[in-house]
């Protein structure tokens, strides 16, 4: 150690200029994406483990209900009226709880040693919810296997699949900055744990992910309208399954959720600081 | 010429003051050591000094930037070394260095070889490839100093560096420390209360007691000024606070539970 050689001795640490701002932006992001799927990789059990929600619901709710007929859903077997559903609760489950990770963050020094260094704190946090997103890309893959092994009309078009991709990565997105937010406020695991439970059911049941919006007394309707989970749910069902039809369009869905990502890292980003004093 | 200079610093939590008037200043290529028990505020200052938190009263200004109103840019020429574990147990060192280097706007076409350097620096080539939760302490603290310099920072900040390691570790910390300030003309400023640490690395130190500055100048300069001879740095201490390192403040639950849990965690 003591014979290392320097190279190149010269403290050249230099603000960048503003030539490539969101160029070196969209790099930060994309770095803690990138550390999540390194650590993702060597570590891929838990895959395995978030698979068993989601077959729970597909082959056992799934296939009870697609028997009983209670719920109308048009033209749609249940079974592919449902599977939209499931993806979208198991990427709400990953992302909500994603404030867990954070925390544990705090608990050791990396938060801190993320908020030192030149990233912007918005791309600090966006960079949060693509981890969250690679995380729930790897869960659809998983959700998409069980869906086709128990004959769901798949759409393997390109376009459709790479329109679900993009949707499960706003979704995550979405819940991921959200749990941020309340990880932000609460900072201890213990407080988070009980705040995550109590949020997931009812973002889950208060939208259109088991059945159609139309069917809920009004009370329900009005919160599943203001549920983003039923604009992720809208936007896969019409993507993903063959036959599929949104409520709202496409582009309405898509816009809901931008716009709220965009609301949720503005306020993320001006908490996420707090973590480290 | 000043790369760190303070002017009334202050930090206030509710009715307790952290940080009481500080005023410091800092040369450029020098190792500053920042002295005090548990619970003095070294902690608090790092914080205000990295831009974690922002100061109650009075300015800091780092490489000729404003904590407060330029943030950014000073975070863009400093290195920070937090006390807690700033590693990510589940990558392997490279991984670690890798991740830093993007992070820091290290361009391309150097990272490979700043990273190469600093592992081959901090002793950890061969371990390069393993998952940092099966490094052993000294390991962790090595790796850290390895990610600090990646970008090349004019001034660098260590919180408490060797706080946990072993005698032979806190050596290896050591010769780090100083080869980064001779090699590379980095500037260091570091806490710590082991005034054989301080005796050992620093130029120059200040005392911070429940606050405030108690004293300051370089260690020899200190012992001298006790009036015999063969004073120790601990003396000096004792001297200039009113209590001895011996009998210090064991810092609180969350303190005490955290260094435990992150002990435990390296294994």
């Amino acid at each position: 150690m003591t014979e290392t050689t320097v190279t190149s001795p010269k403290l050249d640490a230099t603000w960048p200029g503003s030539a490539n701002a969101v160029g070196r932006w969209l790099g930060q992001c994309l770095t803690l994406a990138e550390m999540e799927l390194r650590k993702l990789r060597r570590d891929p059990t838990e895959l395995l483990t978030r698979a068993i929600q989601p077959a729970l619901w597909l082959l056992v709710f799934g296939e009870v209900f697609t028997r009983l007929r209670a719920i109308p859903t048009g033209d749609l077997r249940y079974l592919d009226f449902l599977a939209p559903g499931v993806l979208a609760q198991s990427v709400l489950f990953i992302a909500i709880f994603y404030g867990i990770a954070v925390i544990w963050e705090r608990d050791l020094g990396l938060v801190h040693k993320l908020l030192v260094s030149p990233a912007s704190r918005a791309a600090l946090v966006l960079g949060k919810a693509l981890s969250a997103g690679v995380r729930a890309l790897s869960q659809a893959c998983i959700v998409y296997l069980l869906a086709w092994l128990l004959g769901v009309k798949l759409n393997w078009h390109p376009l459709a699949l790479a329109g679900v991709a993009l949707t499960v990565l706003l979704g995550a997105a979405v819940f991921s900055t959200f749990s941020l937010i309340i990880a932000c406020i609460v900072k201890t695991r213990e407080r988070f744990m009980g705040i995550g439970q109590i949020l997931t059911m009812p973002l889950f049941f208060a939208s259109n992910a088991m059945y159609p919006v139309a069917i809920m007394p009004d009370w329900l309707k009005a919160v599943a309208h203001i549920n983003p989970l039923t604009y992720e749910v809208d936007a896969l069902r019409a993507l993903m399954i063959q036959g599929g039809a949104t409520t709202y369009g496409i582009g309405v869905d898509f816009a809901v959720l931008l716009l709220v990502l965009a609301a949720l890292t503005t306020v993320s980003s001006r908490l996420y600081p707090n973590l480290a004093r | 010429m000043k790369i760190l200079e303070t002017t009334g610093l202050t930090r206030r939590f509710g009715d307790l003051t952290a940080v009481d008037h500080l005023d410091l200043t800092v040369d450029e290529g020098e190792i500053f050591g920042l002295l005090g028990p548990n619970g003095a505020g070294k902690t608090t200052v790092i914080k205000m000094l990295t831009t974690l938190l922002p100061p109650s009263a009075g300015s800091a200004t780092i490489a000729g930037f404003d904590v407060r109103r330029q943030p950014a840019r000073v975070r863009a020429a400093i290195g920070y070394v937090p006390q807690l574990v700033s590693v990510d147990g589940a990558l392997s060192g490279y991984e670690n260095l890798l991740i830093f280097a993007k992070l820091y706007g290290v361009p391309r076409t150097l990272r490979r070889q700043r990273i190469a350097e600093a592992l081959d620096f901090s002793g950890l080539s061969e371990a390069a490839r393993r998952e940092v939760r099966g490094y052993s302490g000294g390991m962790v603290r090595r790796l850290e100093l390895a990610m600090a310099m990646l970008h090349r920072p004019r001034l660098l900040f260590l919180d408490e560096p060797t706080g946990g390691l072993d005698p032979v570790a806190r050596q290896a910390v050591w010769r780090q420390v100083r080869l980064l300030a001779r090699e590379y003309g980095m500037t260091i400023f570091l806490t710590t209360h082991f005034m054989d640490e301080a005796d050992n690395l620093c130029g120059r130190v200040a005392i911070l007691n429940l606050g405030r500055l108690a004293a300051g100048g370089s260690p020899a300069e200190l012992k001298r000024s006790l009036g015999h001879a063969d004073a120790t740095l601990d003396e000096v201490f004792a001297h200039f606070t009113g209590h001895s390192l011996e009998i210090e403040h064991d810092g609180n639950y969350r303190d005490i539970s955290q260094t435990r849990r992150n002990l435990a965690r390296l294994g």
